[in-house]
This record gives C-alpha cells, structure tokens and sequence, in this order.
C-alpha cells in the first residue's frame, strides 16, 4: 500500500508565545519547533499499516526551511523518502489554501491512502484531511481511532462525541484523520537516524505547484486573549501558598 | 439574504450546540440587519423542525431525503450545498462539532471558501464579519474578516454563545427536497455504539482531582493519586493523559470525555483547552495549579498557584492530611 502522512511542524508544547510586533503571527526569534503531535499518531499508524502490507510511506510537509528537522524525524522513525512544499508563510494562510498546496504536490504519487492529524495544536482548524480529500476527489473518514485494511477499501472506527463510536468503510483512495492516540508512538533508533540521512526528500515551492498565496491570508490579527475572570493566586513558597490555598478552600469556599 | 443555520441532531435528540449556534446568528443578524434561518438535515424531520421553529428563527427548511438517516459527509454535503444555492445565505453558521468538522470544511470548499472553525465570538460591521477564534489550545486569540460580499462559513464552538431561548412564535417549515445518489455516497456507515457501560461515573463526583501533561510521565502519577486519596477525591484527567494510556479513557474529563461538575475541581498541570473546560466549567469551586500563569485555565479557576507542580502539590497534600487528621 502506497501511504503518504502529511504532517505539520508547529511550535513546541513549552514555547514561550509572544505576539510580534504587527501582531499578525508569532515572535519567532525564541521559539523551538516539534512535530504536530495528532500528526506523530497518523504517522506512526501509516508506518504500522506499511508493515503490515508492505508498500511505502511518504511524508509530505509544507513549511519554511526549518520544517526539514521535523521532516529528517519522519524518515529517522522509518517513512521511506518525503515530499517538502517550501514556504515561508505558512502559518498565515487559512486552511483551503494549504489544502491546495498539499492536494497538488501530492496528487501525481498517486497514493492508496493518506493520513494526516485530526487537527494541528498551532492553529488548530481541523480541516486538513477533510479538505485534501474534497480536493482529490476522494472519500475521508476523520477521528479515526482504528483502521482495518481490506482489499480495495478500509473499515476504520470513527470517534463520535459523548462516548458513541461508529465503524464506517470506505473505497481507496481515502483519506483518513487519525486521532491521537491510535497507537503507541515509536522513537527514532539510531540506525534509524543515521538511514534518515540518504533518503530522498523532494522540494517544491509554491509557485511550482501554480497555487496562488496573494491573499490566502487566514487571520488579521493575533492577541492575547483578555482574561475574564481572575483568579484569587497565591503566591510565594509552595508550603506556604498550600496552606493558603487550603484556608480559602474550608472558610471562604466552605468546600472541604 | 440570511443567515442559515444548520442544526444538529443525532437520533431524533438535539445537539444543544444547535442553539448556541442559533444565538451567534441572531445576534449577528441584528449587527448585519439579516433574518435568521435555520435547516435540519434528516430522513424525517417534521418533529424535530416543528421544535427548531420555535427558537426565534425567521424559518425553518426542513431538508429531507431517505439517504439522510444515517450521517455521511457525502450525503450531508450535498444536500447543504442544494440548499444553499438555493438559498442564497451570506453566512451559514454550524456548531462545532465532530460532524460539522467531517463536513462542512467540504461544503465551504465547493463554494471556493475556507470555513473559520472553531469561532468563540464575532462582531458586526456593515458587509464584513469579523470572528474571534483561537491558536494553540486558546493560549492566543485570531481575528478572521469574512468577506460577505460572497457567502461565508463558520462553526461556533460549544459554551461561546448562551443558547437561544424559545418563544411562542413558531417559525414557518418549508419542506425542502433534495436529489442524492446513493451510488455517490461513498463512505458504508454502520450503526453507532457505545462502548462498555463506564464503571466510574465521575458526574457525581464531589471532588475531583484532575490532571493534564503538567505531570510529564506517568511515573509522576503517584504525587497526584496521594492528593487525591487525602481529599476522598476522583482522579481524572485530560485527554492527552488518557491518550497516552496513563490512564483510562474513562477518567477523561472533557468534550469528547466526560461532563462533570463536582463541588472542587483541582486542575493539576492542565492547560485549559476548550475541549477541557467546557466538560469542567460547572464545577462549583475550581483551582488551578500551573507553571505557565497565562495559562487558559486561570480564566475559569477560582483559586490558583502558578508553580511548580511537584512542589506545590505534595505540599497540598500535607496540608490536606493536617486538616483531615
């Protein structure tokens, strides 16, 4: 089975968010980057599949040049070669315009199946798989939990909400939205590492792909949200703020 | 020219995001001077129409076809699309759910448009809409113009909007027929299910003690389990801890968890992701323990120390045995 994941380069889970100075996306000057993680469990479930069936695993990313870190990571945890749409500004184009850029360079793989992330924790619209498949022109299960290949089509569990599942199957190609999760996630060995390094990672730029980003841009601006409501904090040592804490808890709250 | 909003149901029982829904329409619709129309999507929907026409809404398209019994992304796209060419809107909104979010991205897509998912708020002004949404699990805020020169799409997150009142008007029903193709829906969907009856009901909890990524690995989970046992509380967690297998499914407190609303909720190490408040915020007294003081969390929590975990909760811990002789 010919299996692309696509996946995200996002802003580490400990960053320091800091708006720049436009406030139009963030101060990127001290932020360090990490694989989306839904992304990590769609991957790990296309490495599972390619195991299982045999085939290949492509990873395909847009992002700015410092998205090849998280893209060496794919190969390094075993997707065979990968695919780099290069951008710069990524982040600010809304989620149709991506779906665009992705849907094009991958289009000529011409893959059995692709997996991608339910939703990225940057920005967090949800839409990637859905779109890729409307674009591709293919049928997309989303918040799948389980995937049981069959000869031509898939039979996967979809989560619902309120604790309800549902099994749906569908033709290939597909596109499925993984939820996290899935599977155990695997860390990279070190031969695995070292293989990363002579695989192929093919480049392409937007313009190659003939996809237009003037005036794709999803948000305006950028900001911290006001804070409602403020909580009573207590500050200074941890020994001391407990016993506080506690206080308020049995006379003022009257809850223990 | 209206406002359209598609409603949600799951076997004859509403979703009550529908109203929310219903509540940012009308609310925009008097910023933008638009009436608000509602459609329900089903194989049968005269009950479940009659009842979504009593919610201040100008109309109610009853859109019906048998292929609509079950939910597929196939079938519901196409027949949201027959109606709003028909219709005209200039936005249709839709809750955020995990079925609008199987959809509606397809639907807006077949209009050349991008939906803004997951809209906390929006404001008014002349031809434009501008929605608030949030980035990184609602440490930051996004501004979103929408155009509606065009037509526009959105889904309004759960617990951003007071839901809709009913009234003693009862809109207008206009049975709407839609054209499917079985052969064109794709996607073979099997009945919905529910897993194993849940054997902690964490809804009638007192006193719950919760915990998110704060707590880093799953060795660390004792420092939790022993404040937890010194309150008589429940533990529960967010969903990356239970996705991690650290700890059950069942103990995960949230939208796509469980719904609680003890009389103390301890947020230890959680951010505060919507998806975790909104299972959490009927909680009568909530404190929150976290390193980051911009934290989410704070925004709902009555009581907090920003801090270091692994100090601040031991101390707790002591604190409570003292109390508790």
């Amino acid at each position: 089975m010919k299996i692309v994941v696509s996946v995200k380069q996002v802003p580490s889970r400990d960053s320091n968010l800091r708006v720049n100075a436009s406030g139009t996306w963030l101060d990127e000057s001290d932020l360090t980057y990490e694989i989306n993680e839904p992304d990590a469990y769609a991957l790990e479930e296309g490495l599972q599949l390619k195991e299982k069936l045999g085939g290949e695993v492509i990873a395909l990313c847009a992002g700015p040049e410092r998205a090849s870190q998280t893209i060496r990571e794919t190969l390094a945890k075993g997707a065979d070669r990968a695919i780099h749409v290069q951008m710069e500004d990524a982040a600010g184009l809304h989620s149709l315009t991506t779906a665009k850029l992705l849907a094009k360079a991958v289009a000529a793989e011409k893959p059995d199946l692709i997996l991608t992330g339910l939703q990225s924790e940057d920005l967090g619209y949800g839409q990637t798989g859905v779109l890729l498949a409307e674009l591709l022109g293919w049928p997309h299960a989303t918040i799948v939990m389980e995937v049981e290949p069959r000869d031509s089509s898939l039979r996967v569990k979809r989560e619902l909400e309120d604790g309800w599942f549902q099994y749906v199957s569908l033709p290939l190609p597909a596109v499925l939205t993984v939820q996290s999760g899935i599977k155990k996630l695997r860390y990279a060995t070190l031969m695995g590492i070292k293989k990363a390094k002579s695989k192929e990672v093919k480049t392409i730029s937007a313009s190659d792909l003939g996809v237009d980003l003037k005036g794709a841009g999803g948000f305006s601006r950028i900001y911290a949200p006001e804070r409602k409501k403020s909580a009573q904090l207590f500050t200074g040592d941890a020994k001391r703020a407990a016993a506080e804490l506690i206080e308020k808890l049995r006379f003022e709250a009257r809850a223990l | 020219m209206s406002i359209l909003v598609i409603a949600e149901h799951r076997g004859g029982a509403w979703n009550r995001m529908s109203f929310e829904t219903i509540a940012a329409a009308l609310e925009l619709g008097r910023g933008l001077n638009l009436p608000v129309e509602a459609a329900i999507l089903s194989a049968n929907s005269a009950a479940l129409a009659s009842e979504l026409a009593k919610y201040g809404v100008s109309k109610v398209y009853a859109v019906t076809h048998p292929l609509l019994e079950q939910y597929t992304a196939d079938g519901y796209t196409a027949a949201a699309e027959q109606l709003a060419r028909k219709t005209s809107p200039k936005l249709i909104l839709f809750p955020h759910t995990y079925q609008v979010r199987d959809f509606a991205p397809k639907l807006a897509a077949r209009f050349g448009k991008a939906l803004v998912s997951d809209v906390v708020g929006a404001r008014a002004s002349d031809e434009q809409v501008t929605f608030v949404r949030q980035l990184f699990q609602g440490k930051l805020n996004a501004d979103i113009a929408a155009d509606l020169n065009e037509i526009a799409f959105a889904s309004i997150q759960a617990g951003a909007y007071r839901a809709a009142a009913t009234s003693e008007n009862n809109a207008p029903i206009e049975p709407f027929e839609v054209s499917l193709d079985a052969s064109a829906i794709r996607a073979k969907p099997e009945e919905p299910f529910r897993e194993a009856q849940r054997s902690v009901d964490l809804g009638s909890a007192e006193m719950i003690v919760s915990v998110g990524r704060g707590i880093k690995e799953k060795e660390n989970l004792p420092v939790i389990e022993q404040l937890a046992q010194a309150l008589g509380a429940e533990i529960a967690a967010s969903r990356p801890i239970c996705d991690n297998g650290w700890l059950p499914m069942e103990r995960q407190v949230g939208s796509s968890g469980q719904t609680v609303a003890p009389k103390v909720y301890f947020a230890i190490g959680i951010s505060g992701a919507i998806q975790h408040l909104v299972g959490m915020k009927g909680s009568k007294t909530v404190v929150a323990i976290n390193k980051d003081e911009h934290a989410p969390i704070f925004e709902v929590a009555d009581y907090g120390i920003v801090g270091d975990l692994f100090e601040i909760v031991p101390a707790l811990t002591e604190e409570v045995k003292k109390v508790r002789g």
